[in-house]
């Protein structure tokens, strides 16, 4: 697979990936990093919202 | 400093005062009588040192993220979901909305950590709505995707409740 990198694009073979998770109740986040030769050459994220966090009152707003 | 998560205040007296006109317009808006539009909704993020919360009125260049490929301002949310309300009971209810597909910042470089987006309607003088917060994050190269919650009555991004 072709991944775009600070050194333009290049066969993942070629480098060391590192991915991980964030899974709490307010996002589930995944990210992968790939490294070439000790440097991070690309990082995306995605971060999935679950929701808006309630607020005093229990309500995101009330009347 | 510190971002912190919100719906901000000044959003509620504005959707009195009929400023914001989210989802597919099916009114006539502010601004013509004969043509309506709906507003355009954008999201920029901004750097975990920033300060964004319920206090913000509007989008600001100040704290904001910087890098390769990243336009200030943000993106355009896609905003073709109109606003939804149901009763919860006789006496409460619910309105909510939620953009309807995700934000999505491509092929950018953004070095410095940033942990929060703020959501705000460009065309009426960029005037927030609301601040939502992750954890802190940064991108090299890549694709930086936020991923909207379902749109329902105790998930979606904006709701405003009768208790």
């Amino acid at each position: 697979m072709i991944v775009t990198t600070t050194k333009g694009d290049m066969d993942d073979s070629q480098l060391e990936k590192r991915e991980g998770t964030v899974d709490d109740e307010n996002e589930f986040t995944t990210w992968v990093e790939y490294w070439l030769d000790g440097e991070l050459v690309h990082r995306s994220a995605h971060v999935t919202l679950k929701k808006m966090p309630t607020f005093a009152g229990g309500v995101a707003a009330s009347f | 400093m510190a971002n912190t998560q919100s719906m901000v205040t000044s959003f509620l007296s504005e959707l009195m005062l009929g400023q914001h006109q989210l989802g597919t317009s099916t009114i006539v808006s502010r601004g013509s009588l004969t043509a309506p539009t709906t507003d355009t909704v954008k999201a920029a993020l901004y750097l975990a040192s920033a300060t964004v919360n319920a206090s913000t009125t509007a989008y600001s260049a100040t704290g904001e993220v910087s890098g390769s490929g990243y336009t200030a301002g943000g993106v355009t949310v896609t905003n073709a979901n109109a606003p939804t309300s149901t009763n919860a009971s006789s006496t409460a209810g619910v309105g909510y909305w939620t953009p309807s597909a995700s934000i999505v910042y491509t092929a950018v470089t953004l070095a410095t950590a940033f942990d929060a987006v703020l959501i705000y309607n460009s065309t009426q003088s960029n005037k927030a709505i609301s601040v939502h917060t992750f954890g802190s994050q940064s991108i090299t190269a890549g694709t930086f995707t936020l991923t909207m919650p379902a749109s329902t009555t105790t998930t979606a991004l904006i709701r405003l409740a009768t208790t």
